[in-house]
């Protein structure tokens, strides 16, 4: 096996989670646009909020690996949830995590690991999305604060978060050279959420507009220097595609388990329908597919974990998760024929929130010049 | 498992390239296009070793892993995809099955002039109409006195034209179907055993693809692998060995036609630049990077699986490394072709070449089609 | 015949991209694969058709860091019997003359009728490690051998020279010879001697086996740059027709109609 016996054993422990407590209550979240809040509490009952973070700082202390398996795991039975816990620990942990100083981490990671805070980060904006050079958010500093201005979106747990990672530059015209990144925390006058996305996937999970107007932040709220922006989110979303690299591998496992189940109990013309070639082709594909993603995303991990260069590995496998999770979760609804775009079954569900993967924490095409500069040399 | 190799691997990988680029490197074009068996090659690897890699030592091999041949024969490939056969087929479909379910005194005859080449294998189980449906076969053995007689022509047989040793699969009693097939231990010289004729291939040109023809042949008792109405799990249980290296092979291959499509890109200009520039070929060369990296873990979990012996059988799992990487082969090759413009088509450049040795892996020892029900089947119990 | 070789590891960069380092000191390492310099391989080589023809040991060393172990191997796979490594990463800034008080301070405790080290190694191209060391050990020495012969305790060596001539000397022996490329053709180690040199031992030397007091540093490197690229000049010649032909296969190729 792949997975070594803790891993194995840490998986299984998540995998029965998952079963247990977050799949009954998938459905629901998805058709009523609900945010998990019981969900996160339970998480946090269960250690799972902050699996790779060290122990002193109310984490799991369980490494890169252990995490990726978790998010898989919640992802195969709810993409809402496994998003949520992906965008609290890579996005809003680990920045604090890896930038901030003691103080920072005692803060705000701790409470973060705890549950008792909602984490998020913010990047993307109206003008810069994949490419974040383009950062049109201000903050400049005036004695010892510094005066924010400019818009977020699209930032997963944006309304709900009360610790906000944040860039915004010094100057637009600097590119990334001008960015930094901070920390913002909910109830900050002149910090406020925009409106909520309706979105076609990941219903559960709330993903919104964030505004400063003239919104004044410490100066101790800086993570590292000034200008380490760039740098640290880099950072942020390598580690992050191996949780989106997980959970679009999750998203898929579970498609693939509903079409086994659908193809066993289906009798159709006569024939069950497993034993038909063409079902079979496609539940092979689907199945050797999801073994590479997944070899793909533990390698990844694997190398974070040995503390390698894993930055094409990463986009590797976020890139190969998110196109083969698209496919299988397309061929999951071809399996079920009409009965998978009813509600009745979520393999209409898992491909809605697959399709976020391709997207979020870079594109597919993104993803594709990271890795062709890798082996280009450039 | 943690797919990093270990010493011993990472030096015999280092060894195998510069072997194969230096030595296979010059012949490779050569001998597709005339199809001539690389014999002083074959000779020169089995010299280090690379002929008998998971034998034993005292048989007169190198007593490696099978992530270890795995690495071996992509590296082979990755210069020369008939070279990369070769071996393989000596390695996985006649050593491997003569190792694990020969005699003693079969495993003291037959092993080392494997390892040594003096005698290469082949295994014979396809016929003209006996293909990835193994007990269509036709081929029958009866025992009289000491020998059996064995008839049947065996067919698109990888190193037939060239070897000394041959693992041959007949039917023992047709009545019990494919519980009735055995295997065989035959060499060249035995009366009755004949060579038919040479294939033409589209690829893998140099691997003496060649006809068995058995008419009345007398194979003694002795040379009976494992037991009467064993061939069929003999059979079974050598291709999810040799599934690995074809998987393997897939990868060499591939590996190959994209640092020649790196080094294309970098080199050749269009409307003004670099091609190396365009996002369509950055995004060509990307996808056939990751592509070719999903193929090589899966290829080594499946050695890993065998070399551990987790799980028992590991059918799914090399299963899936061959199917896949066949796939992928075929599509990076197809690419590299692309990448390369009309040049591609061209033979003065390698990919021409790649892309034709490339198409072998979705038919040879399961075609894609059957290992998807190998897959299912697992999947669907 | 007992005999070291002295082996450095080096990075591959003949298709690699080389980029300068933040620090303007050394090259940007972590994505080249580095590997035994070639004229080492040959020095190496040598030392086992000499080993095969009159028997002893040979010892390869480097001084290297703890990477360079996978070096050190493939030279036990191709034919050396003990391996060790000095520990670069004891002994701060190396140049070529540090680099030989270093190897000198290791030698000189262990008996040896020849020491081979390659010509020049592709990294730095100082070609001064095997006429210090041998210096160093009072020992006498020639350069660039394209060929060796030792009979009775007296090597007849070639050396290469400029305009393609050969020098013919004599050097009686304990002496030290650096080996030009080609003087034979290296082996592949095989499979069983690489699985054996996997299991070996290499044996580490560092700042608590040789005193870091008396070590010298001679040179010191400013700067390490990148030379701008000259505009490139094609000269074309043959008949009116064969220029205008390849000319225009040129400006086709490159695109530019």
């Amino acid at each position: 096996m792949i997975l070594d016996e803790e891993h194995r054993s840490f998986k299984e422990k998540v995998g029965r989670f998952a079963n247990k407590v977050v799949a009954p209550r998938a459905g629901e979240l998805d058709r009523e646009c609900e945010f998990p809040w019981d969900l996160v509490k339970k998480m946090a009952e269960w250690d799972l909020l902050a699996i790779f973070l060290p122990k002193r700082y109310g984490g799991a202390g369980l490494d890169t690996l252990s995490y990726a398996t978790a998010v898989e795991e919640i992802g195969r039975v709810c993409g809402s949830t496994g998003i949520f816990l992906a965008a609290h620990s890579s996005l809003g942990i680990y920045p604090i995590y890896i930038a901030g100083n003691e103080m920072q981490k005692d803060k705000w990671v701790v409470p973060l690991a705890r549950g008792e805070k909602i984490g998020s980060f913010g990047l993307t904006e109206p003008m810069a999305g994949s490419d974040a050079s383009a950062t049109q958010t201000t903050a400049k500093l005036a004695g010892d604060e510094y005066i924010v201005n400019g818009t977020k979106c699209f930032i997963t747990s944006g309304e709900i978060a009360d610790i906000i990672v944040f860039t915004a530059t010094k100057d637009p015209s600097l590119g990334y050279s001008g960015i930094s990144a901070f920390v913002v925390e909910k109830g900050t006058p002149g910090f406020s959420a925009g409106k909520e996305e309706d979105k076609l996937g990941l219903r559960g999970s709330v993903t919104s507009e964030l505004i400063f107007e003239e919104c004044a932040i410490p100066k101790e709220n800086l993570l590292s220097k000034e200008s380490d922006g760039f740098t640290i989110f880099m950072e942020t979303l390598d580690s992050g595609r191996i949780s989106i690299g997980a959970l679009a591998l999750g998203i898929a496992q579970g498609a693939l388990d509903a079409s086994i189940k659908f193809a066993k109990s289906v009798i159709k013309a006569g024939k069950p329908l497993y034993k038909r070639q063409s079902i079979q082709s496609m539940i092979a594909d689907m199945a050797t597919e999801i073994e590479a993603a997944r070899l793909l995303i533990y390698q990844a991990a694997m190398l974070k974990d040995a503390g390698k260069t894993f930055t094409k590995e990463a986009a590797m496998a976020k890139y190969y998760a998110s196109t083969i999770g698209m496919k299988v979760t397309n061929t999951a609804i071809e399996i079920h024929g009409i009965l998978g775009l009813s509600k009745e079954y979520p393999v209409e569900r898992f491909m809605r929130d697959e399709k976020l993967m391709e997207i979020g924490e870079g594109t597919s095409e993104i993803q594709k010049i990271v890795i062709s500069r890798k082996i280009l040399g450039k | 498992m943690n797919f990093d190799l270990t010493n011993d691997q990472k030096m015999l990988q280092r060894e195998v390239r510069s072997f194969a680029e230096t030595e296979l490197a010059p012949v490779a074009p050569q001998i597709d296009v005339s199809g001539e068996f690389p014999w002083d090659n074959i000779k020169k690897m089995a010299k280090l070793g690379l002929l008998g890699i998971i034998v034993p030592e005292k048989y007169g091999g190198s007593e490696f892993d099978f992530v270890s041949l795995a690495v071996a024969i992509e590296e082979i490939s990755r210069i020369c995809a008939s070279t990369g056969v070769i071996v393989a087929v000596n390695n996985s479909l006649v050593s491997y099955p003569i190792l694990q379910f020969g005699t003693e005194e079969q495993k003291e005859k037959y092993l080392p002039p494997l390892c040594s080449a003096d005698k290469l294998g082949a295994m014979g189980i396809t016929e003209p109409n006996a293909g990835s449906d193994v007990a269509a076969m036709e081929s029958t053995a009866k025992l009289e006195a000491n020998h059996y007689i064995l008839n049947g022509t065996k067919r698109f047989i990888t190193n037939g034209g060239e070897a000394g040793i041959f693992v041959v699969f007949a039917y023992t009693d047709k009545d019990l179907k494919y519980k009735g097939i055995s295997a065989f231990i035959i060499e060249r010289d035995t009366p009755g055993f004949t060579l038919g004729k040479h294939e033409e291939l589209m690829g893998i040109r140099a691997t003496a693809n060649c006809e068995l023809i058995f008419e009345d042949a007398k194979i003694p008792k002795e040379n009976l692998l494992g037991k009467e109405g064993d061939g069929f799990k003999i059979c079974m249980n050598t291709l999810d060995v040799s599934r690995i290296d074809i998987g393997a092979q897939a990868v060499g291959i591939s590996q190959g036609a994209l640092e020649e499509a790196i080094k294309y890109s970098k080199e050749r200009k269009a409307f003004g630049q670099l091609i190396s520039n365009f996002e369509m070929i950055q995004g060509m060369l990307a996808e056939m990077a990751t592509q070719i990296h999903a193929a090589r873990l899966l290829v080594y979990y499946a050695g890993y699986c065998k070399d551990k012996g987790i799980p028992p059988r590991f059918s799914k799992e090399a299963a899936m490394a061959k199917y896949f990487a066949a796939n992928m082969a075929v599509d990076v090759t197809r690419k590299a072709v692309q990448i390369y413009g009309g040049y591609g088509y061209t033979k003065d450049y390698a990919v021409e070449r790649l892309y034709r040795d490339a198409k072998i892996l979705e038919l040879y020892e399961g075609t894609s089609e059957i290992h998807k029900i190998v897959i299912a089947r697992e999947l669907l119990r | 015949m007992d005999i070291i070789v002295c082996i450095k590891r080096v990075p591959q960069t003949a298709e690699a991209k080389v980029e300068i380092e933040s620090s303007g000191k050394d090259i940007v390492k972590d994505r080249l694969t580095f590997d035994m310099n070639e004229s080492d391989m040959y020095a190496l080589e040598e030392a086992v058709l000499l080993k095969e023809k009159f028997g002893g040991t040979i010892i390869a060393i480097s001084l290297s860091c703890s990477d360079a172990e996978d070096t050190l191997r493939i030279a036990l796979a191709k034919g050396a019997d003990t391996a060790i490594r000095i520990k670069a990463e004891d002994f701060d800034e190396l140049d070529g003359y540090k680099t030989a008080q270093l190897l000198s301070a290791v030698i000189k405790d262990i008996h040896f009728d020849v020491i081979f080290t390659g010509c020049i190694a592709t990294d730095d191209a100082y070609s001064q490690i095997g006429a210090t060391l041998a210096e160093l050990l009072g020992i006498p020495h020639a350069t660039l051998l394209t060929n060796i012969e030792v009979i009775d305790s007296i090597s007849h060596v070639h050396r290469e020279l400029e305009g393609g001539l050969q020098e013919h000397i004599e050097i009686s022996i304990p002496a030290l010879f650096t080996i030009q490329t080609g003087i034979n053709v290296p082996r592949y180690a095989s499979l069983i001697a690489i699985r054996r040199a996997a299991g070996k031992e290499i044996k580490l030397v560092g700042q608590n086996e040789i005193s870091k007091d008396q070590l010298l540093l001679n040179t010191q490197i400013e700067e390490l740059f990148i030379p701008p690229v000259a505009k490139q000049v094609k000269i074309i010649t043959g008949s009116p027709g064969e220029v205008s032909k390849e000319l225009a296969g040129i400006i086709r190729e490159k695109g530019l109609i």
